[in-house]
């Protein structure tokens, strides 16, 4: 995997693999046993890349979950499951390519799953735009949602979206129509539902995938009802205040565990899912099997009474003396 | 003949600068000055033009409800800042200067009443209130009156104005949008009517979740109303937008709302409707 582009914090660690990448190729062609230096470089690389990715403001986890090398819903779909077949259009406009859908296998077993694609490079990003998508993404969405309904199979979706898009053609097909249906046909759902969410979760346009009976979060994304700099822009007046921003939205995958919104983060490799494709899909592979089977054992008004339970406590508030189901008190930071 | 014309011409605000500004008002929409009783009568609607100036709750409350039967519900219900989210203001200090200015403890009067005899539940969004932005509270309270409509059967009825999400309540400003619209699922599915009634103005994420769910959808004539806001998509397209953009007639053309329906006919419609969705519902002949 290249080692560039890179954030800026992740420097060190690029020197320390291209070193290590100059000392295989010596090795390789001049015979050179290089196995001490070797191990010496990676075990170098692991605790920089542990203390550096352990250690991440919230503005560098936003990074990190907007990493141009962070694998996407694609990437995931051949490697965390098998026989992926893409299926396309809403069956009314036309079809979304920031929003990719269709079935594959989860350890053998049938599964829909759902996603938000960002393209790699600018044209293919053009062809994505940028991860935000049009009414009709959120309506092949829930076409397909219900066609996994129809055959009693599991839904599972990836979240990794800037947002909905901002743009005259999204507002004329209605996209707050088109996120609301979503909302409330996902709570009704029969058959279970995982969100997870693997790069941003932005505002509405994430939510749209997210109305499901677990959630979980890779442990370097981030979900946020509003991107930091928006946020910043509106409530500092001047996009400049994004770290703050970020640090006050407690959007890491760590706070929105402790605000009880997620239900398990899954581990990333040292250096991040960039550094290791491979070692991350698999994880997300243990995590929703696990969650799953654990989901497949309920009854399925069990299964939505305990989803809709779940989003009803959802909040903070105090009600007079008498304090909410959700949580009362200022958590602590 | 500069004389004779100015004659017909309706007096303006520039002629009327000397009046006390609190017994008229100059409308938007035409720039006719108007006595502010005589607003107040037609539901503050220019009997001129057809505007309609942005009205407080109560008028609402009025249009909604038989007169005195309105019970308000969940009146202590306060933000609990989960996050001790500070900007260049604490929240806490905006929630209290919203509080001390409308009277309420958040964004949204919520309640039981009759509407010609009919027992509804009624929710009314404050714009006033932090830009009527839904955080945890404005959340609740709308859960709730769900859920009491489906315990009573009654049909529900909310009144949207808003910003959007409260963003000092973080990723639970967002997850109100799922906990509305989860009620609704439940509401949806035990057959009771919900009437969802857009005002001026509706955006962001009570637009994407509760008031575009409505089984018919309200808007009141010339209401912004849609998701990402017109400055954003602006500053996102470098375009300017074309006019009447998202407004409640830009939503009828392109199919996202039933009606537009003026302020002074919401009362009728209303009835009307909810007589021929409900079984049995008083005054059905
Ligand atoms: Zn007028």
């Amino acid at each position: 995997m290249p080692s560039t582009p890179h954030l800026e914090f992740e420097r060190d660690l690029v020197e320390i693999q291209e070193k290590i990448e100059s000392l295989l190729d010596l090795a390789e062609k001049k015979g050179i046993d290089v196995a001490i230096e070797l191990r010496e470089l990676r075990s170098k690389l692991t605790r920089l890349q542990e203390d550096t990715f352990q250690n991440l403001s919230a503005i560098e986890q936003v990074q990190v979950a907007r990493h141009p090398r962070r694998p996407y819903t694609l990437d995931y779909l051949v490697r965390t499951f098998t026989d992926w077949m893409e299926l396309h259009g809403d069956r009314a406009f036309r079809d979304d390519a920031a929003m990719v859908g269709g079935w594959a296998r989860l350890e053998g077993s049938p599964v829909m799953v759902l996603g938000h694609q960002k393209g790699r490079d600018m044209k293919d990003n053009l062809h994505r735009n940028f991860g935000m998508p049009h009414p009709e993404g959120y309506r092949k969405a829930l076409r397909l949602m219900r066609m996994a309904e129809k055959f009693g199979r599991p839904v599972i979706t990836l979240i990794d979206t800037p947002g909905a898009y901002p743009g005259i053609g999204a507002e004329k097909r209605g996209q707050a129509e088109a996120i609301a249906t979503n909302l409330r046909e996902m709570a009704r759902l029969q058959v279970p539902t995982i969100s997870v969410v693997i790069g941003e979760g932005g505002s509405g346009g994430a939510l749209a995938l997210g109305v499901t009976d677990r959630i979980l979060m890779l442990e370097h994304s981030v979900y946020s009802v509003i991107s930091p700099e928006g946020c910043a822009a509106i409530l500092w007046r001047s996009a400049e205040y994004r770290d703050q921003a970020a640090a006050a939205l407690k959007l890491t995958s760590r706070d929105l565990l402790r605000l009880g919104v997620v239900d398990e983060v899954i581990g990333e490799p040292p250096g991040g899912a960039h550094s290791d494709w491979k070692a991350t899909a698999d994880a997300l592979r243990v995590a929703l099997v696990g969650h799953l089977e654990d989901l497949k054992g309920m009854e399925a008004q069990e299964r939505r009474q305990k989803r809709w339970g779940k989003f009803e406590a959802l909040g903070a508030w105090v009600d007079g003396e008498m304090a909410g189901p959700g949580r009362t008190g200022p958590l602590k930071a | 003949m500069a004389w004779f014309r100015k004659e017909k011409t309706p007096l303006r605000a520039d002629d009327r600068r000397d009046l006390p500004s609190d017994v008229f008002d100059k409308c938007e929409g035409c720039g006719e000055i108007l006595y502010r009783d005589k607003l107040a009568q037609n539901l503050r609607v220019c009997p001129k033009c057809g505007y309609h100036f942005r009205v407080p709750v109560a008028v609402y409350l009025e249009i909604f409800s038989d007169p005195g039967t309105f019970q308000e519900l969940d009146r202590e219900v306060r933000s609990a800042d989960p996050l001790n989210f500070v900007d260049l203001k604490p929240y806490r200090a905006r929630l209290n200067a919203a509080q001390k200015k409308t009277g309420r403890g958040d964004a949204v009067v919520t309640g039981v009443a009759t509407l010609e005899g009919i027992p509804i539940s009624l929710g009314v969004m404050d714009f006033a209130f932090i830009g009527g932005s839904m955080g945890s509270v404005v959340g609740e309270k709308i859960a709730r009156l769900g859920r009491r409509s489906a315990d009573d059967n009654r049909p529900l009825i909310l009144v949207s104005a808003s910003g959007g999400a409260r963003m000092m309540e973080g990723i639970y400003s967002l997850m109100q949008m799922a906990k509305t619209a989860t009620m609704l699922a439940r509401l949806h599915e035990a057959g009771i009517p919900f009437i969802s009634v857009l005002t001026d103005p509706t955006t962001g994420g009570v637009t994407a979740s509760f008031a575009m769910l409505g089984d018919v959808n309200l808007a009141e004539p010339g209401a912004l109303v849609g998701f990402a806001g017109p400055r954003v998509i602006e500053e996102t397209i470098k375009q300017e937008l074309p006019e009447g953009f998202q407004r409640s007639e830009f939503l009828l053309e392109h199919g996202m709302v039933d009606l537009v329906v003026d302020r002074r006919a919401l009362r009728e419609t209303t009835v009307r409707l909810l007589r021929l969705l409900l079984a049995a519902a008083p005054g059905d002949g």
